[in-house]
């Protein structure tokens, strides 16, 4: 944890400490404490009064059927995504890590996606999916899908999804390929010397030893696909139609921004908070035991 | 090629199994052709929407608007840019393409600057400093890192409204450079330089802010190269935080002001200078993907595991 | 049990040739060792062998079967990695039965085989550990027991022992000996030591630059080296070179400071004056006053205990390396070089040069 030969003082390393701390104080530990402390009270639609309500709030949200819409909303849209977006990716970069001609080409053209803003990701295929403008929307309608994403909500469900699986995709390649890349090649020709054939030796050799990667890219993704997609969401389909694409995150922006309830908010963003630390404590458990090979 | 005595076994001739051969052969040219259709599908599912996107950014509105793009460019790029660039895409014209490009840049390089120099100052300080506290202070900048700012968004929000800070620079960087991810990174870097540099540097006569300034950051300059990268990019794709913090036009960046032009996704929009938008928004931190390829892959990897 | 040709085998990396042309026949039991320095080639042939790389040129034939192109799966093989390679995520048991799984045997059987090789190699009771909970000896051990359950016709080594420590080292390759010979499985054995070489080959290759330079048993490689680059890798300390021409109707050598050694065993084939390398193992150098004996200017001694190695120089400035019985001291030393064990080389082309 400390090196053993170090510096004395007292007040310089305060001095070099105290803008990250005061950073960290005043947007961090000061409004999380105040969207607790506001996550009890409840405020009168003017603003005028207050008054302590306990886990009023709380109960509230968690009894709220558009709460409970927005989170399975998230569930699917999270679970989809980080599916979507893990398993080509994992595909993609087993393709690219054999030895083949222009495997370097290949891996540079993957990984720059990684580079474009969620927002940015969702104008580029809204207007490759815009029901009138857009060459595949209007590709669905002309084989006799009834495309528009703006009228279905399922079709805007996909059409987030299809956004956000593509901007994740090439982080989970970069990843996976440095996985793969640190399996000791040494291991796989063994394998292949003990009879097992590419197939065999993906499911059990290279998937198990790449499990550590696998796990801590799930946790990213997942995370990802909740908090991270808020642009994505509101520029393509604005939670809509009928709040089909509403999720956790963007319903704090709506309760919070849009219709100033505080209180409700505060408990939303409370219990995002819990979330958070649950999937960052279970990630830390995941790193602690995660096996050194 | 030489062997002074040939050993006893006597030559036997090869049998050849044919049909293994041809088998061994086409698994391993359906192997590569697996390899290479995907790769190759991978790159198009990656690159088609951006394709599109440049397609869309060189005709005319009209073209766009009766729903048919073709494949390829048109003829109309140069205005299109110019409109974007000095009036703002999309029928609304909300900002111009090269004020919003402005902005974006000074928020991005605003919050790496930020983030690489508070995180590397405060590493330097816990580790190579013993003082009462230091613990509590590592630990407070670590929990930071499990809070994403879109989780905290509304009450950092009105801290933000509280502190007077909306619609300024201030208000928009400083709530995003507290990073713990840095810290540790920075953190974990300085724990491998070896303690005799610092006992080198005590035998010198070179206090710590010398000895940070001639050997550490000497040091950590890939890595701080690497995290540049990571966090531009992370500072010119914010969204939800300046969409909040600014409602000045003339400091809209350009991710938020794009998504801003296209509205309800309306086919009459001017979808032509809206794509040309687009094309300017991804292109610099694209760029910096692209000619730092090494230094992100490595920025990337490192930081997070 | 399984026989071993390779034909004119030959290995480019783009423009670098490593291997060229390789031929070598192993027989039935037979264990063969593939000496060499590193870059040699010596482990990419085999690799070739294994099927984890393919031969540019030239045919792979292991029991009949012409395995050139065929995967490392249709080989019949089994091979001991350097690093061991063992699989991180799997039991030393799943490690063992890997192989057999694959090739569908039944649960049973699989557990016999597994037992009676663990037993074999004393690896009993670590069946359930992971790699990582064992030492570099017991991972080796689990590495040959691996190859061992797997029954192949070929067993290949690459150098399994130089990741242990010396003792460990010796003791192993005393057991992969043993070992091989009560399976009597046919073998390749790649390593650098020329130590292990010698004492592990039934016959040994010896690698210079992508070809064999001498494929003999040991002690004929020791005694009758092919070339130059044999005669100074194998034997420690190397050795001694000396500069000389064919002189006396081709009966003697003459040494650049004039002195004539008349050849033991007969004359050499050659035209007068050909420059000549002629060759002495530093155990070979006898001491004494004589007529014919030369001063050493000592330059540096080496005690070994029941030995001792003295490296001078001559006046003519010929450095020579001896190796005499018991401890040695003083500033000069005469030794006689000994026609009896004369190597005889030509100059330019390094081979030797029989009577």
């Amino acid at each position: 944890m400390q090196k053993k030969v170090i510096f004395k003082g007292r007040l310089l390393p305060l001095a070099l400490l105290a803008p990250q701390l005061a950073v960290t104080f005043v947007f961090f530990f000061w409004p999380a404490g105040q969207a607790i402390y506001q996550s009890l009270l409840r405020e009168d639609a003017f603003g005028f009064s207050r008054e302590f309500v306990g886990l009023e709030n709380f109960q509230e949200v968690l009894s709220d059927p558009s709460w409970v819409n927005a989170a399975l909303n998230s569930l699917v849209f999270s679970g989809c995504v980080a599916g979507l977006a893990l398993g080509l990716a994992l595909f993609l970069a087993v393709q690219a890590d054999k030895s083949l001609r222009g495997a370097t080409v290949y891996r540079s053209l993957l990984i720059w996606p990684y580079a474009v803003a969620p927002a940015v990701a969702a104008v580029l295929w809204l207007f490759l999916f815009q029901p009138n403008v857009g060459l595949l929307g209007r590709g669905l309608n002309a084989i006799g899908i009834a495309w528009d994403y703006r009228l279905n909500g399922n079709q805007a469900m996909i059409l987030v999804i299809i956004a956000a699986a593509w901007k994740q995709l090439a982080y989970n390649f970069i990843f996976f390929l440095a996985g793969l890349q640190s399996i000791p090649a040494s291991v796989l020709e063994a394998a292949a010397i003990d009879g097992a054939r590419p197939a065999r030796r993906f499911w059990t050799i290279i998937f198990p030893l790449l499990s550590p990667t696998t796990f801590f890219l799930l946790v990213v993704n997942l995370t990802y696909a909740f908090f991270e997609t808020f642009g994505i969401i509101h520029a393509l389909t604005s939670g809509g139609p009928a709040k089909a694409t509403e999720t956790l995150i963007y319903k704090v922006y709506v309760d919070g921004v849009q219709n100033l309830n505080l209180g409700s908010s505060s408990a939303q963003s409370v219990i995002l908070m819990i979330l958070v630390i649950g999937l960052t404590a279970i990630q830390f458990r995941a790193v602690e035991k995660k096996v050194h090979y | 090629m030489s062997s002074t005595t040939l050993p006893a076994t006597a030559r036997v001739p090869a049998v050849r199994d044919d049909a293994l051969l041809r088998a061994t052969r086409r698994r391993l040219l359906i192997s590569r052709i697996i390899a290479h259709g995907a790769l190759i599908l991978g790159v198009l599912i990656v690159a088609f929407p951006i394709w599109m996107t440049l397609v869309g950014s060189t005709h005319d509105a009209a073209t766009i608007g009766r729903g048919d793009v073709p494949l390829l460019p048109g003829l109309h790029a140069t205005e299109n840019y110019a409109t974007a660039w000095n009036e703002g895409g999309g029928r609304t014209r909300t900002t111009p393409a090269s004020i919003m490009l402005w902005n974006s840049l000074l928020m991005a390089v605003l919050i790496a600057v930020g983030k690489i120099a508070i995180s590397i100052l405060s590493a330097y300080a816990v580790v190579f400093f013993s003082f009462p506290g230091r613990m509590a202070a590592f630990w407070a900048i670590f929990i930071t890192l499990m809070l994403p700012v879109e989780v905290r968004i509304i009450p950092t929000f009105q801290v933000i409204v509280d502190l007077n800070l909306g619609n300024t620079w201030a208000g928009l960087v400083i709530p995003l450079i507290a990073s713990a991810t840095a810290t540790l990174l920075f953190r974990q870097f300085f724990l491998t330089i070896p303690d005799e540099f610092v006992e080198a540097a005590k035998i010198d006569g070179a206090g710590p802010l010398r000895f940070l300034k001639d050997v550490v950051l000497p040091l950590s300059l890939t890595n701080i190269a690497a995290l540049f990268v990571i966090l531009f990019i992370y500072g010119w794709n914010q969204y939800l935080w300046p969409l909040l913090i600014i409602n000045d036009r003339s400091m809209e960046t350009i991710v938020v002001g794009l998504s801003k032009m296209i509205g309800s996704g309306d086919s009459q929009n001017e979808w032509n200078t809206i794509m040309a938008t687009a094309v300017l928004a991804l292109l610099p931190p694209v760029l910096v993907v692209a000619l730092m390829q090494r230094w992100f892959v490595r920025g990337l990897t490192e930081t997070e595991k | 049990m399984a026989t071993l040709s390779l034909r004119d085998v030959r290995k480019s990396f783009g423009a670098t040739q490593v291997l060229h042309g390789i031929e070598l026949d192993v027989a039935d039991g037979e264990l063969v060792v593939i000496v060499g320095a590193s870059g040699c080639g010596k482990s990419t042939l085999l690799r070739i062998v294994a099927g984890l790389e393919t031969a540019t040129s030239g045919q792979v034939v292991i029991n009949g079967r012409d395995v050139t192109e065929l995967e490392p799966a249709d080989r019949d093989i089994a091979m001991v990695f350097q690093n061991y390679a063992l699989y991180p995520h799997m039991s030393v048991f799943g490690n063992m039965a890997y192989g057999l799984k694959i090739r569908g045997m039944g649960k049973a059987e699989i557990e016999k085989r597994v037992k009676a090789a663990a037993e074999i190699l004393g690896i009993g009771p670590l069946l359930d550990r992971k790699p990582k909970q064992l030492s570099g000896g017991q991972r080796q051990r689990v590495a040959m027991g691996r190859a061992i359950v797997r029954e192949p016709a070929l067993f290949l080594f690459d150098e399994p022992l130089s990741n242990l420590d010396a003792k460990l080292r010796v003791q192993m390759r005393a057991e992969i000996r043993r070992l091989q010979r009560r399976l009597g499985v046919t073998s390749l054995f790649v390593t650098h030591d020329q130590v292990e070489a010698m004492t592990l080959g039934d016959r040994l290759v010896v690698m210079n630059a992508g070809r064999a330079a001498q494929v003999a048993p040991p002690m004929e490689i020791f005694e009758r080296p092919a070339d130059t680059y044999v005669a100074g890798f194998i034997g420690s300390p190397a050795m001694n070179f000396i500069p000389a021409t064919l002189d006396q109707g081709n009966a003697s050598a003459r040494l650049s400071d004039g002195t004539l050694i008349r050849f033991a065993d007969g004359p050499r084939p050659g035209e007068a004056g050909m420059p000549l390398t002629l060759g002495l193992r530093p155990e070979h150098v006898e001491t004494g006053d004589g007529p014919d004996s030369l001063p050493l200017a000592v330059e540096l001694i080496e005690p070994l205990g029941s030995e001792t190695v003295v490296h001078g120089r001559a006046a003519s400035g010929m450095a020579v390396t001896a190796r005499l019985q018991g401890a040695f001291s003083g500033e000069s030393l005469p030794v006689r070089l000994t026609p009896t064990h004369l190597h005889v080389f030509d100059a330019e082309t390094g081979r030797r040069l029989e009577p």
